[in-house]
């Protein structure tokens, strides 16, 4: 199959352009935008310096003076937008490739899930139905942002969808759990932050001294599993001697 | 070959051209605010343009030089001084042993660069050493500069200098910096959702003048001004989002997406500073005033060609110098 044809490509300012499908998150969408991810990972485009894929889209960052100096075209962004529109015609991509599933411990305790007691009285559920909800399905890496490691994934059951706190804390511990809208997301770091908390995961989301920082890419398939507060302790203090 | 930290600055940490390549897992590339004033530091002791350099802000570090070095301060003009004697910006310097540095005045610009010959020792991280806080990882220890921190260089000195008994000696040469730091006007190209400013939020943001908030920092610049509104606010996906993005947020003011700006965003993109314009930025400070000027593709391109072609010019003119008047010495 191809890489569909569909897109909007358009310069983010003079070192930077985006190619962009439609304007809604969609796995059929952001499965081109990955295999496009891959396609220009490969191809290796001269004064290419980052290629980052969104929900809908993907920017490719080029060295602009670099470029300037050979382009025969009247900017760098015509040229470069070139060769992506040629690549994107003659890549073939493996539709059938399964995305790596990772298995994620959470432990749903209340004393690690500070919005799980109110996210289910809202949505008029018990407590162990927002965790049945939450494990019941497995969740696509549409995108990582905001901080390193920070693995945006959908779509949450729409029993459990809940918008953003109103007043976001100034401080959410690392390996918290949350859901924003229909989106949920695991806090790589200690930082602000508004999404509600429902739950933490023992394991390190970003550990800067292993050749793969991230312990997600975009992409992935993610699936949560629930783990006791006996069990979170015991695997936290596993990951933090093997690091 | 070191030099030690005697008191701490408010963040001074080794910065380089910024971490490329891993945006895609959230990683930001950080790096110099004014990669110009990080290079032409460089070129004046004669390194690699894109050497790690030290970024200071106001109040800036005391340092000793434990060893003859040479040296070169770029970017902003923070009051340099040896031992109550003013030294210059943008000239090559040759410090003796124990000659203690101090910045007293922030003269001008926002961020001074300390380049030394040979270059920092100091942490690779993914292909750079500029200073990831978040990550505690590249620089030094993925931190700012402490008190007492000790910073070795890559290179000995080996001038038999002697400096007939002054601390340090300014070589007679320096750096012309036009065109490299456009003051007139912040230049900008349209954005995805410039067009659905409404027409006199357009015009304002060409003609009204923005000032930047004290809360700016290595992030973003914070601005104020003219509230801008858009047309019709349509529910916004989360795209990448390059240094320079100029985004408008639900408050209707703007904030320009520095060095270590987050690598997504979710707000209108109303413009994207051209390159060649960044150094400037980079340099203005807090409640200073800023005009935003539309600028086509193509121009910015030049601008920032020509740009690329004088700092070459002037690394090689920098490089013949400080061979000829070292050769003297190392005979």
């Amino acid at each position: 199959m191809h890489i569909p044809s569909g897109y909007h490509m358009y310069p983010c300012g003079d070192h930077a352009l985006t190619i962009e499908w439609g304007s809604t998150i969609d796995i059929s969408v952001n499965k081109s935008v990955i295999a496009l991810f891959c396609v220009l990972q490969e191809a290796n485009i001269k004064g290419v310096k980052d290629i980052i894929p969104a929900y809908n889209s993907v920017t490719v960052v080029y060295d602009t003076a670099l470029l300037k100096k050979s382009c025969s075209t009247k900017t760098v962004y015509e040229w470069m937008s070139r060769q992506i529109g040629k690549l994107i015609d003659s890549s073939v991509i493996d539709t059938e490739k399964k995305p790596k599933l990772v298995r994620i411990p959470v432990c749903y305790d209340l004393s690690l899930a500070p919005d799980l007691a109110s996210l289910a009285a809202e949505h008029m559920l018990t407590i162990e139905e927002v965790v049945k909800l939450h494990m019941g399905k497995i969740y696509r890496v549409y995108m990582i942002g905001f901080l390193p490691g920070f693995a945006y994934m959908g779509s949450v059951d729409e029993g459990i969808a809940t918008p953003r706190k109103v007043n976001p804390r100034t401080n959410v511990p690392a390996g918290s759990v949350g859901i924003a809208g229909e989106q949920t997301g695991i806090y790589p770091f200690d930082s602000p932050g508004g999404w509600q908390l429902i739950g933490q995961t023992p394991l390190k989301m970003f550990s800067a001294n292993q050749a793969e920082p991230c312990l997600l890419q975009p992409g992935d398939d993610v699936q949560f599993y629930r783990v006791t507060i006996l069990e979170f302790e015991k695997i936290k203090a596993d990951v933090a001697t093997h690091s | 070959m070191s030099l030690r930290i005697l008191k701490a600055g408010l963040f001074d940490a080794i910065q380089d051209t910024g971490r490329y390549g891993y945006q895609y897992l959230g990683i930001n590339p950080g790096g110099a605010m004014d990669i110009t004033g990080m290079k032409l530091s460089n070129a004046l002791v004669g390194n690699d343009l894109n050497e790690a350099v030290l970024e200071m802000h106001f109040p800036a570090a005391e340092i000793v030089f434990e060893e003859q070095m040479l040296i070169a301060l770029g970017g902003a003009d923070l009051g340099a001084e040896i031992n109550g004697e003013a030294l210059p910006i943008l000239h090559p310097i040759i410090i003796q042993k124990n000659a203690v540095l101090q910045f007293r005045k922030n003269e001008t610009g926002a961020r001074a660069y300390l380049a030394v010959k040979g270059g920092y020792q100091s942490q690779t991280w993914l292909h750079s050493n500029s200073t990831h806080t978040r990550a505690r990882a590249g620089g030094l220890e993925g931190r700012a500069l402490r008190k007492n921190d000790q910073i070795l260089t890559k290179q000995i000195f080996s001038g038999s200098f002697q400096g007939n008994g002054k601390l340090f000696t300014v070589l007679h040469w320096n750096v012309n910096l036009a065109g490299f730091y456009l003051k007139d006007a912040v230049r900008f190209i349209p954005g995805a959702e410039y067009h659905a400013l409404n027409k006199l939020s357009q015009q304002k943001l060409e003609t009204a003048g923005f000032s930047i908030l004290p809360q700016s920092d290595r992030m973003g610049y914070r601005l104020k001004g003219d509230a801008l509104s858009i047309q019709s606010p349509k529910e916004m996906i989360s795209t990448a989002v390059p240094r320079g993005t100029i985004q408008l947020l639900p408050n209707g003011q703007l904030i320009i997406l520095m060095a270590d700006h987050q690598t997504t965003g979710g707000y209108p993109r109303i413009g994207h500073v051209i390159s060649a314009g960044f150094a400037a930025l980079a340099q203005m400070r807090a409640s200073e005033k800023i005009r935003f000027q539309k600028t086509e593709l193509a121009e910015a391109e030049t601008l920032l060609l020509e740009q690329e072609r004088n700092l070459r010019q002037l690394q090689n003119a920098c490089n013949f110098r400080l061979q000829e008047y070292l050769a003297v010495y190392q005979k």
